[in-house]
């Protein structure tokens, strides 16, 4: 099962012709997802790397049955183009692209709305159904496939999470890389609602960061509705206050979002909050011997 | 960013928010000229206002009344170049290098006006309360009802009722709901048009006489919007800045400056914040925050080193990268290049993870570099603190 992209998603790339584009979609393509075009206004009816290139996502979408899109467009120009994708009745867009104006996105949030498209990210690494299908920019080869669905802010503490769990012969059934922007298309409660429903999960990591409160508000969704274990981590225990840690999302403004209030709510919540990055794996394996003796 | 006080206010003056009159001065012959032209006009006193990137000036002798020329000049004299401390500058606090010389109004009540972005609803709102000049993070903790919070819909904007609502909420006499829509309607168009992160009026005054101004201004804004509005960037103060972390944004390194003894390379924010964290609980202190990014480079990490080796603090380095784009094998070499060109004499903990690890390992250990090597991140923390400490 897995949950949003399996062996049947159809994956446009917004932005294809670029550097990171290109790369990134052979990365994705030699993983096994199918990559069935790129778009590029202005440089539609050429190919790039054997793909067909096109003027504009609803071309792509016509000609290609495309239903997800990942975005590799630069910032100025990246929440039109997931403007663009939504209007083209794309069922999955995943955003990579990192900087974009947040008062962009506020439009992007917007027009989002009632449209049928969910968006991940953006400035997030993707998301990966091991042995099925990548969409992102995470190193495919850390990851096996399993039972454990994995929801994060951050990308590289998503691949530690990851290979913990790897290294220890324990296998996800999806990674998701939600972003580190203050405003993202997909958050914790999503995720951990559709790993709730996933046959394939058996236990939920939910990797936080200092900012905002969707950590807090995952929380109270897990205490009411989850009928899995979850783990959680929440990085940013030593952050000042008042300072954005590398990603645009993660301050502590006003003395709100700091990590302490967020572990408290998660442990409130029944989540078991690893107490060092280093703990993520064990503590997910342990959540899961529990699960299995329940 | 942040930008000054005068330069927020000379930004809203341009929306048709009203300001008080004033000049900027950074020496005691321009707070002179801008005190006598206040006083020429009619004011009937000044205050001199100290112009640093941080709040809670007043309560640290940085705002002062003058009720002559001669006696702002003095006051001028004394604020110029003195070491303002206040809650948010940190105990070392910061030197005073601009004034604001603006008019005295007839103060009836201070009110309190922001613009910022509620993030759980993805849209810009206004909050007001009655309660100005104190912080708002205080009244929120305190009296939450006390704030009335408007959402402004961003294919709309700031309608009319929304702003007569706010006005209304605030206790404004009926001639002055007008002109405080228009007043609230320009901080909007401002905070929209400028990509702010954060408007902020505290306190929003109502004076004896009827008007209202923005007694103070306080303008954020989003750093990555700054492309598009090249005269903000002008307004940049980099005085008001740690010297590290400006340089280490000219490599776009995302460089924090802490109070720790043990730097840190990470890549990824999300990692390099657990690695802070990870130190601190292996018994240590970090030293900085640093994200070399994604796809760093040999380059990228011997300027990652330059800069947290001009941190005197600094006794044990430890690397954490965990390779999976970029590969452990590439950022090993970068790291040995680094090394040799920067003479590192401290301790480095190095662990790496990922693709091409053994590869890496090996380049490391070829390098004739006294390198540390840790397994995990745990292991790598309590290494890199136990050399610290030595």
């Amino acid at each position: 099962m897995a949950i949003l992209v399996d062996k049947s998603t159809r994956v446009v790339v917004q932005g294809l012709t670029g550097r990171e584009g290109t790369f990134h979609a052979k990365a994705c393509a030699e993983y096994g997802t199918k990559i069935v075009g790129g778009v590029t206004p202005g440089k539609g009816g050429t190919t790039h790397e054997g793909w067909p290139i096109f003027n504009s996502v609803q071309e792509a979408v016509n000609k290609t049955g495309a239903d997800a899109s990942v975005i590799f467009v630069p910032p100025p120009y990246a929440a039109d183009a997931i403007m663009e994708a939504a209007d083209a009745e794309i069922e999955l867009i995943v955003c990579i692209t990192e900087g974009i104006p947040t008062l962009d996105m506020v439009r992007a949030w917007e027009f989002l709305q009632n449209r049928r498209a969910r968006l991940i990210g953006p400035n997030c690494p993707g998301i990966i159904s091991p042995g099925k299908c990548k969409i992102g920019i995470m190193p495919g080869h850390i990851h096996r496939e399993g039972p454990v669905g994995i929801v994060s802010r951050s990308g590289t503490l998503t691949y530690e999470a990851v290979y913990q769990l790897t290294m220890r012969g324990i296998g996800q059934s999806t990674a998701i890389g939600i972003g580190g922007d203050p405003i993202i298309g997909t958050n914790f409660v999503d995720a951990v609602e559709l790993f709730n429903r996933d046959p394939q999960t058996e236990v939920v990591v939910m990797i936080g960061e200092i900012g905002g409160n969707a950590e807090e508000t995952a929380a109270e969704y897990v205490k009411s509705h989850m009928k899995k274990p979850v783990v959680g981590f929440i990085a940013g225990q030593t952050a000042p206050p008042g300072r954005r840690m590398g990603h645009a999302g993660a301050i502590i403004s006003g003395g709100k979002g700091t990590a302490a209030e967020k572990i408290k709510a998660m442990e409130a919540a029944g989540i078991r909050v690893a107490k060092t990055p280093a703990a993520i794996g064990e503590t997910a394996i342990a959540a899961m011997g529990v699960a299995a003796k329940a | 960013m942040k930008i000054h006080e005068y330069q927020g206010k000379a930004i809203l003056k341009k929306y048709g928010v009203a300001v008080p009159r004033g000049g900027m001065a950074e020496t005691r012959e321009q707070a002179e000229t801008a005190a006598k032209n206040l006083f020429d006009a009619g004011a009937s006193g000044v205050v001199v206002k100290a112009q640093i990137h941080a709040g809670g000036r007043g309560k640290g002798g940085g705002v002062k009344i003058a009720k002559s020329v001669a006696e702002a000049v003095d006051l001028a004299g004394k604020m110029l170049g003195m070491r303002l401390v206040t809650h948010q500058t940190g105990p070392e606090g910061k030197i005073v290098q601009r004034l604001l010389i603006e008019e005295t109004l007839p103060i009836e009540k201070e009110l309190y006006l922001g613009i910022l972005l509620d993030r759980a609803e993805a849209k810009p709102v206004f909050m007001a309360s009655a309660a100005g000049g104190m912080e708002i993070e205080q009244v929120a903790a305190e009296n939450p009802d006390a704030i009335l919070k408007q959402h402004i819909d961003p294919g709309m904007g700031l309608e009319p009722f929304q702003a007569r609502k706010i006005a209304f909420s605030l206790g404004l006499k009926p001639q002055q709901i007008n002109p405080a829509v228009q007043f609230l309607t320009g901080l909007y168009r401002a905070f929209l048009d400028t990509d702010a992160s954060l408007v902020e009026i505290n306190p929003f005054i109502t004076c004896i006489d009827g008007r209202l101004f923005a007694l103070d201004a306080k303008l954020n804004f989003d750093d990555n919007a700054l492309f598009r509005h090249p005269e903000i960037r002008e307004l940049r103060d980099i005085s008001e800045e740690d010297p590290l972390e400006v340089e280490a944004s000219k490599y776009s390194l995302n460089y924090i400056k802490l109070d720790g003894n043990v730097g840190c390379m990470v890549n990824g924010a999300g990692l390099a914040m657990s690695t802070m964290d990870i130190i601190k609980y292996a018994g240590g202190m970090p030293a900085n925050f640093l994200d070399v990014g994604g796809g760093a480079n040999a380059e990228q990490v011997t300027h990652a080193f330059e800069i947290l080796l001009s941190d005197k603090n600094v006794k044990a380095v430890l690397i954490n990268i965990f390779g999976g784009i970029l590969r452990v094998d590439t950022l090993a070499t970068g790291v040995v290049e680094a090394a040799n060109k920067t003479h590192i004499q401290l301790p480095i903990v190095l662990r790496l993870e990922g693709t091409n690890v053994e590869a890496g390992r090996e380049i490391l250990k070829q390098s004739g570099l006294n390198f540390i090597v840790a397994e995990t991140m745990k292991d790598a923390a309590e290494k890199v603190v136990a050399a610290a400490g030595a």
